[in-house]
């Protein structure tokens, strides 16, 4: 067997030990991961506290804007109803598209990520418990503030797409388009935060031996979910800020009589907003491979198609977007490359479809409630994906793009390939998180309910598109045909509005929370890690993993893993720890110390939350307070880690002995940094997109850009911005204790550099001259913005070099502050030097 | 008496539009929607049976169906195969149905989405406008029509499904769109991209006439503006319309709202929502913000009913 760190996979082979364990380790792990009390439930970082809490928060607003899709199906019942005023109904069925991609499909699957990831990879937590719940109450605080926005008549009416000029200032003057664009930009940072965290705690956290081939799938798609966040979230993030931009400080990004360009929002928007529906669908997905396999009582048919399938998902998701723009007037050449994209996006999805038929073909299918749902999903993920086919064809898209046509294939498409999925998970993993399972009969009725409910209410839908039904319309006139179809619509919406609220009181009388053990365990007889019994630590002892179905391989595990016959049955360093292995074999590298219980995290998130509400409303005193206090408590919580332990390496099992702690790129810390920065790349990148995309499509408003030969002086100083913070990690190995110095000064000098910049362009060109200003000032901000991180960094490892706490051993606050530096400098160097090569 | 009372579409749902093709434009999709919708569900129904297979059939077909194999012909072969075909029509049809510049002697019209109406305006072979209209479309049977599609605004898409499929008005661009009706009549379409406020009430109507109607229709047009019915062009002027509406040959010439030279000829008022005539014209005018809630008329219930009356008899002379 081949070794991918060094580590000797025999080693394995003394695992299960011989023997008891002392009694007083379980003890001892309890004590660590003890239950809250009172007020700490605020202070929790345990994913099986947050993860629950993020469920419950994201299904909150599942049934928030169902509500919201309820009254809308009663005013379009029949013609010129009156139950919702024109503003009010155009607030609504913004809300109703927002609150469900943003704050409950989304959220939704990266909840399930924190809540089984751990469990199902054997880690005791996720690598930044902390960052999970300040994403966590970031969003919660964030997504009701927004959602309140509906009560005072303020929420956002432009459409979840929020095109402008509709939403640009002259029309839409009021602060409803701010909710949607500080509250929704905020909430993807949320996003954000959890997709680093789950990229990390799937390469870096599993269980030893559980190389990538023998991984849950679940666990593949949310690898490939998070880094599909990764990429397309930074493009809305932009987005957002170049309107919000636009709209406070008047610089014409999207104002075609100023040489900004509204097809440039549609670009930025869909980059993000078609990979956003696979970015719901893929965990959704990865639930239905696990959830089908336990339901036909065997294992997963085509395991290595559905990974590839998934991965290709992903990929080609990437060049569909501008389907969403077929009627935009796009060339046939662009209009037919995306045409084909979008057509070859439904191989991967039948792949996965086929690979669940095969399952269930080659397996014993129990008709309990998860499976009908899985089955139920496929029936109605197929129409969807059918519909989706045909308006992957550009002649027809003419006909239907925004007719409900389309609102019943995103709603076939969307119920069926993750709400569905989503009830069949709730039921099976209930037991996993509940100390009794939903009733099975109660269950039957939710799913009959809910799937004849979505069929009655959709289906017609097809029908008014073709009847010339256009989608966002308030009401609609007599003699267009269009009642029949809407009232049989209603009725369906209904039905399955029933069917949640049985769901409701189901979970009401049957789910009781048993986070710390006595959850009512494997009823469905799965086969992967997340049924080995556990306490708030997860599993008493971390096992070796030999197939992909160790339950079913091995059926003593549940007891060795128990007696604490594997790795880590206690607390070697008497904290909270995890075992983090090598990316591809998930060979046992290091013991991470975790963080534990802290308030920081959740006053950074309210703050962060008051930040961005009070920008919204104005209140810029209470904004700036807000932020500065919010930064101040990040770096308090950030205090507490990379500190010092006692132990260089202890026994984790077995003798088999690993360091506490790594520098470098082995460490985890290294890991979410250079996520963090393919983030920041890629919305610098954006911004690099948009200055060309608006060259490209109105050149009649450029002026000749800063010579080029003034920007290699500046050029150069970001090159040795770059040489400092290469040269600081160099120096600081070497022993010098001056080391420091060189990366502190380099941030500062990236952000003078930035300000050098800065002034020679606004001589030229003032912001709010075109379009062209717009973006290059748009690009010079972000730039500062990175330096002024970059300084407030290097200020933070200074001060910890000061209190004699970066030391030779122990400097991943060194190496990580090098990293952001470095970033800076290249980011600068890209920058000045784009700005003035386009339109030369 | 409810003012709404007498909202009408001009838009009918029956036959569906998009499946009733009116012309050349509109008619290779039709052929192409039904391809689609049946082999969909022909699709839809072997998936299903495949599933119904997987659960209740037979050991021998359930042990065809369990395998890699079985992925590969149903998730990767099939769809590859078929998705070509499409693919290859589709691209095709794409081609032919988009619109290039104007062919040798093509009817020209320029037309602008406006928050919440259409202007419309019928131009020369220069490109120079010949007539102003507004939210109704004439055009000869059996000839193609180049449309010019604009936005003053924000985004509106211009669709009327029996003619042709939606082009979207993007301020800053320019896009066309080919029409052509061969049988006489009228056809409904409705603004498709979200444009705030009342986006749900703004229709459209194309009017195809025979060539004879249509030349007369044009002489009508090019004819100057009939004899004022003179206590209502009085209340014309005197009540503030002319700011914002232009009538040829009279001094109002205000541009901000539909040009109403020849309002009373049209089919429909306040965008293809209601049938014109006295009682809806004064309707109209009185309170337009009831029936058209958001539009940009302010009401002008202050008038007199004989007032009303007046400016309504003006407003239906005006043909």
């Amino acid at each position: 067997m081949r070794s991918e760190t060094g580590f000797d996979p025999a080693l394995y082979d003394r695992f299960p030990t011989k023997g008891e364990r002392p009694r007083h380790e379980e003890a001892q792990l309890k004590r660590i991961w003890c239950a809250p009390k009172g007020w700490e439930y605020l202070t929790v970082v345990n994913n099986n506290y947050v993860g629950i809490y993020y469920l419950a928060t994201a299904f909150l607003f599942f049934l928030l804007a169902g509500l919201l899709a309820l009254v809308m199906r009663v005013q379009l019942a029949a013609p010129l109803m009156e139950v919702l005023p024109q503003a009010t109904y155009n607030q609504v069925f913004t809300m109703h598209g927002t609150v469900m991609m943003f704050l409950f499909a989304v959220p939704m699957v990266e909840a399930a990520g924190v809540l089984l990831l751990p469990q199902m990879l054997a880690a005791r937590d996720l690598p930044f418990p902390r960052l999970s719940a300040y994403a966590f109450w970031a969003y919660a605080v964030g997504g009701l503030a927004f959602f309140a926005s509906l009560f005072v008549g303020l929420a956002p009416d432009g459409g979840w797409f929020m095109y402008p000029p509709l939403t640009s200032k002259s029309y839409s003057p009021g602060i409803n388009t701010d909710f949607w664009l500080l509250g929704i930009g905020f909430i993807e940072i949320s996003a954000i935060a959890g997709a680093i965290e789950i990229i990390v705690g799937v390469l870096r956290t599993r269980a030893p031996g559980m190389s990538l081939d023998k991984m849950p799938i679940f666990a593949w798609a949310m690898l490939v979910f998070a880094v599909m966040i990764v990429i397309a979230f930074p493009s809305v993030i932009l987005a957002t800020l170049l309107l919000e931009i636009e709209r406070a400080f008047n610089w014409p990004f999207f104002d075609a009589t100023r040489g900004g360009d509204p097809l440039l929002w549609q670009h930025l928007f869909w980059f993000f907003g078609h990979p956003e529906v696979y970015i719901i669908f893929l965990p959704a997905a990865g639930m239905m491979s696990m959830i089908v396999p336990t339901i036909a009582r065997t294992e997963l048919v085509g395991y290595r198609l559905i990974v590839l399938a998934m991965v290709a998902t992903g990929f080609i998701s990437f060049g569909v977007w501008a389907h969403h723009m077929f009627a935009t007037g796009l060339p046939p050449m662009t209009a037919g490359f995306f045409s084909a994209a979008s057509m070859a996006v439904s191989v991967p999805a039948g792949i996965q479809v086929f690979s669940w038929i095969a399952t269930f073909a080659i397996g014993k299918p129990r008709f309990n409630t998860p499976g009908l749902f899985a089955m139920g999903s496929v029936v109605i993920f197929v129409t969807g994906g059918l519909t989706g086919v045909m308006v992957a064809l550009v002649p027809f898209d003419w006909q239907v793009h925004d007719t409900y046509f389309i609102v019943a294939h995103l709603h076939y498409v969307l119920i069926g390939g993750m709400v569905f999925p989503l009830f069949a998970a709730m039921y099976y993993w209930t037991p996993m998180v509940s100390r009794t399972a939903l009733s099975e009969r109660l269950g039957k009725w939710v799913f009959g309910l809910m799937f004849v409910g979505m069929n009655v209410a959709f289906m017609p839908m097809h029908l008014a598109g073709l009847m010339g039904m256009p989608r966002r319309i308030y009401t609609y006139l007599p003699g267009t045909g269009w009642d029949l179809p809407n009232l049989i619509s209603t009725i369906g919406a209904f039905m399955l509005a029933l069917g949640i609220a049985l769901f409701l009181i189901d979970m009401g009388r049957r789910f009781r929370l048993a986070p710390g053990g006595g959850n009512a365990g494997n009823t469905y007889g799965a086969g992967t890690l997340e049924w080995l019994p556990t306490e708030l630590y997860s599993t008493r002892s971390i096992p070796v993993v030999k197939s992909r179905e160790p339950l079913w391989d091995d059926p003593g595990l549940s007891d060795d893993v128990e007696e604490g016959r594997y790795f880590l049955p206690n607390s070697a360093t008497g904290r909270r720890e995890t075992i983090v292995t090598s990316p591809l074999l998930a060979e046992p590298q290091y013991l991470q110390i975790m963080p534990g219980p802290s308030p920081w995290p959740f006053a950074a998130a309210i703050l962060t939350a008051g930040f961005f509400l009070a920008l919204t409303v104005q209140a810029y005193t209470f904004a700036w307070v807000s932020g500065a206090l919010a930064t101040i408590a990040v770096l308090r919580w950030l205090w507490d880690t990379d500190q010092p332990v006692d132990q260089g390496d202890v026994d984790i099992g077995a003798g088999i002995r690993v360091p506490t702690y790594v520098t470098g790129p082995a460490s985890h810390g290294w890991w979410a940094m250079v996520i963090l920065m393919i983030v920041m790349g890629m919305i610098f990148a954006m911004a690099l997109f948009s200055l060309a995309f608006l060259w490209g499509n109105q050149p009649g408003f450029w002026t000749k850009p800063l010579p080029l030969t003034e920007g290699l002086a500046i050029a150069a100083g970001y090159v040795g911005v770059v040489f400092a913070a290469w040269a600081t990690r160099r120096l600081h190995r070497r022993g010098n204790s001056w080391a420091t110095i060189p990366v502190i000064l380099a941030a500062v000098a990236a952000l003078l550099l930035t300000w050098l910049d800065a002034r020679a362009w606004l001589a030229l060109l003032p912001p709010d001259t075109s379009g062209q200003s717009a973006a290059v000032n748009a690009i010079l901000c972000l730039q500062a913005m990175v330096g002024a991180i970059a300084v407030l960094m290097a200020g933070y490892l200074g001060w910890r070099a000061v209190k004699n706490l970066v030391s030779q051993t122990r400097n991943n606050t060194l190496d990580l502050t090098c990293l952001f530096v470095g970033y800076a400098g290249a980011q600068g160097l890209v920058g000045t030097l784009f700005a003035r090569a386009i339109g030369a | 008496m409810r003012v709404e009372a007498g909202l009408t579409s001009v838009l009918s749902g029956w036959p569906p539009p998009v499946l009733d093709a009116g012309g050349p434009f509109a008619q290779p999709v039709v052929l192409l929607t039904w391809a689609l919708l049946i082999g969909g569900t022909i699709v839809l129904i072997v998936v299903l049976a495949a599933l119904a297979v997987a659960l209740w059939g037979k050991p021998s077909l359930r042990r065809r169906l369990g395998g890699d194999r079985a992925i590969w012909i149903g998730g990767v072969a099939f769809p590859g195969v078929v998705l070509t075909a499409l693919l290859i029509w589709g691209l095709r049809l794409t081609g032919d149905l988009q619109a290039t510049g104007p062919r040798a002697d093509e009817m020209r019209v320029r037309i602008t989405g406006e928050m919440w109406w259409w202007r419309v305006a019928y131009l020369d072979a220069a490109g120079r406008t010949v007539i102003r209209d507004a939210n109704e479309l004439h055009i000869p049977v059996g000839k193609s029509v180049l449309l010019e599609l604009a936005s003053a605004d924000v985004i509106h898409s211009f669709w009327v499904p029996n003619l042709a499929g939606k082009m979207d008005m993007i301020p800053g661009r320019t896009n066309l769109l080919r029409i052509q009706a061969d049988r006489p009549g009228t056809y409904g379409g409705q603004c498709a991209e979200y444009c705030g406020g009342p986006h749900a009430l703004m229709g459209f109507a194309v009017v195809a006439h025979t060539p004879e109607t249509f030349a007369r229709w044009q002489a009508g047009r090019r004819a100057p503006p009939p004899p004022e019915a003179q206590r209502g062009a009085e209340l014309f002027r005197t009540s503030g319309c002319a700011a914002c509406h232009t009538i040829a040959g009279t001094e109002a010439n205000g541009l901000a709202g539909p040009d109403l030279s020849h309002v009373g000829s049209r089919r429909t008022l306040g965008a293809g929502i209601l049938p014109n005539n006295r009682g809806t014209l004064m309707g109209w005018i009185a309170d337009s913000q009831t029936l058209k809630p958001g539009n940009r008329m302010p009401g002008y219930k202050q008038l007199a009913p004989e007032d009303l009356a007046a400016l309504a008899a003006y407003m239906e002379s005006l043909k």
